[in-house]
């Protein structure tokens, strides 16, 4: 505790210096810095979760007390058709997610990267879909694309060929619902994989070129493996947000008809507020969180793998 | 030989590329068109320009979609959501940026688990808290939710901004005797007003759009912010797909004017996270 005053200090100014050492004084106002993040980030997401993960052990309707559960909830959430349909269909988008706007987005970045002077345009064109509200989105779609009346659907079914609502039908609904989700968010994908390549060194692929590479292998083997970093960050976010994904079914279908558009995050909220189950659902957020600890471990060791 | 063949490989990269944004336009131009005209002439033929100029939808959707109220909901959501997360960011950013303990690896470490954990593990046990100090429908309790919602990744995006600012300028101010709260004050903060303004507009069109935290906890008509009105009235007027259509523009209009007006900062944020500079 040695206070060792700058000759040019005011004292007057700050007489708390004089008390504490600078190194303590500084550790105690960066503290008080991230104090309020600290506390606003506990007391809403991280302390309700873990009181989650103790409902899930409960008997709780979110109104009367509690009564302890132990594993029955996990218990009849295994044995449950519609869970495992659940698990089934986020497979089934992540899956989609993975493959589709990924290779959109990295043939449109791809395709930009020579195109300098239209690339800020693109960025705007790529990027509206994603900054539009899911619910302007998903009835834009149900209504001007997917409605067998007035939409797009309804005309080609009149004009062209038989065509009928891809919502209603158990066999299509998913992946129209996923349609509507990846026309919003591979653009993002786009705009970032343009942001790493635009970040490829030059002179690689100048000397790519000077070597007589073409195309497709100054990409395969220049401007591909400088971004796999971001690719690799980019598929555990779809992996993460996949297992998570709400808005889009729940606006668009609410997990039917059935079951066939049912997801984890749809059965857990309706398991809470329209069956009042709030026990049951608590137990499907738990699975879900545990898809988000998989796939951020299985990144971290991907990385730690790819760096040595 | 190779001459011709590269030619014909751009034009086909330039007809993908029309293609691409075609598609991504392209439903957002099918909402534009429609929302000019009436319910029959969509119905006729969807893809058709207005024949003339058809404002009533406009007018009957404002009111049908309570859209003065949802208006003011959202600017209160939105500007108290932004000013919390930008001052408690910004604050929480600096020691996160500039000190090597321990402590501070763990406290980054802790905010990283929070954007892991999903909305539907704290959302049960808020929503019943919540209801029970009668807090559903206050738009500044949301909003709170909201802020601690986008925190972590604004942190983490500051953090990378104040990185930025030569940490030599810090020793220098230490030196002519600021205290931590006056560096960050006088010397951080006003260099770091690119990233505070990159973290207020990506979280402003976040709370503007967000779905499931909002529709949860803002019950009631007169709480309904402009896309929760958008979305009761596709509920009650499904049967008249112009008045929907002009619903729709007149919600997606003020956040595209945010958009574009503030594109480069958002754009800029977005790289910044997931591409290594």
């Amino acid at each position: 505790m040695n206070a060792r005053p700058h000759p040019t200090m005011d004292a007057a100014v700050k007489p708390s210096r004089r008390l504490l050492s600078p190194g303590v004084s500084r550790h105690l106002t960066y503290g008080l810095f991230a104090l309020p993040a600290i506390v606003l980030t506990g007391a809403i997401t991280l302390v309700p979760g873990m009181l989650t993960l103790a409902a899930s052990l409960t008997d709780w309707d979110g109104v009367s007390m509690p009564t302890w559960a132990g594993g029955a909830n996990f218990h009849d959430l295994f044995a449950d058709v519609a869970f495992w349909r659940a698990i089934f269909n986020n497979v089934q988008w992540t899956v989609l997610f993975l493959t589709l706007p990924m290779a959109g987005a990295l043939l449109i970045a791809s395709l930009l990267r020579t195109r300098t002077r239209i690339q800020a345009l693109y960025q705007v064109v790529l990027l509206l879909p994603y900054v539009l509200s899911p619910i302007v989105n998903v009835i834009i779609w149900s209504n001007i694309v997917f409605d067998p009346v007035g939409g797009l659907v309804g005309y080609i079914n009149h004009h062209l060929f038989p065509l009928a609502d891809p919502l209603a039908q158990p066999s299509a609904a998913l992946y129209a619902v996923a349609a509507i989700d990846m026309w919003h968010f591979w653009g993002y994908l786009a705009v970032i994989f343009l942001g790493a390549i635009r970040q490829v060194p030059e002179e690689q692929l100048e000397a790519a070129r000077l070597d007589g590479a073409g195309a497709w292998q100054m990409f395969r083997f220049v401007t591909l493996p400088n971004i796999t970093p971001t690719i690799g960050l980019m598929a555990v976010m779809v992996t993460i947000f996949s297992f998570l994904t709400f808005d889009y079914v729940y606006l668009a279908t609410s997990g039917g008809p059935g079951f066939s558009t049912l997801v984890l995050s749809v059965l857990a909220y309706n398991s809470a507020f329209t069956s009042l189950a709030v026990g049951r659902a608590a137990a499907v957020a738990v699975v879900m969180g545990l898809f988000g600890v998989l796939a951020s471990v299985a990144y971290t060791r991907l990385t730690w793998s790819g760096a040595r | 030989m190779k001459g011709p063949l590269v030619a014909v490989g751009r034009q086909f990269g330039n007809l993908t590329l029309l293609v691409a944004a075609c598609f991504a336009v392209g439903p957002i131009a099918l909402l534009v068109m429609n929302a000019f005209k009436p319910h029959v002439e969509i119905v006729g033929d969807p893809i058709a320009f207005p024949h003339h100029f058809y404002p009533h939808n406009f007018v009957a959707a404002w009111t049908e979609g309570h859209f003065a109220t949802g208006l003011v909901n959202s600017l209160l959501l939105c500007g108290t959501t932004v000013l919390i997360v930008v001052a408690a960011a910004a604050m929480a950013a600096y020691p996160l940026a500039r000190s090597q303990s321990r402590i501070w690896r763990i406290v980054a470490l802790y905010f990283l688990c929070s954007v892991t954990v999903p909305i539907q593990l704290f959302l049960f046990p808020l929503y019943f808290v919540f209801a029970k100090f009668g807090l559903l429908g206050n738009v500044f309790a949301t909003a709170v939710i909201l802020a601690a919602i986008n925190l972590p990744l604004s942190i983490f995006l500051l953090r990378t901004y104040i990185m930025t600012i030569p940490a030599e300028l810090d020793d220098a101010a230490v030196l002519d005797g600021a205290a931590p709260f006056q560096v960050f004050w006088h010397v951080i903060f006003p260099l770091m007003r690119p990233g505070l303004a990159t973290v207020a507009a990506i979280v402003c069109l976040a709370v503007w759009n967000e779905y499931l935290i909002t529709s949860t906890f803002q019950q009631g008509e007169k709480n309904f912010t402009m896309t929760l009105g958008y979305l009761a009235m596709n509920g009650s007027i499904s049967d008249d797909q112009g008045l929907l259509m002009a619903g729709g523009l007149i919600v997606i209009v003020p956040i595209l004017l945010v958009f574009l007006g503030t594109r480069r900062f958002i754009i800029d944020g977005m790289t910044t996270g997931a591409v290594k500079g």
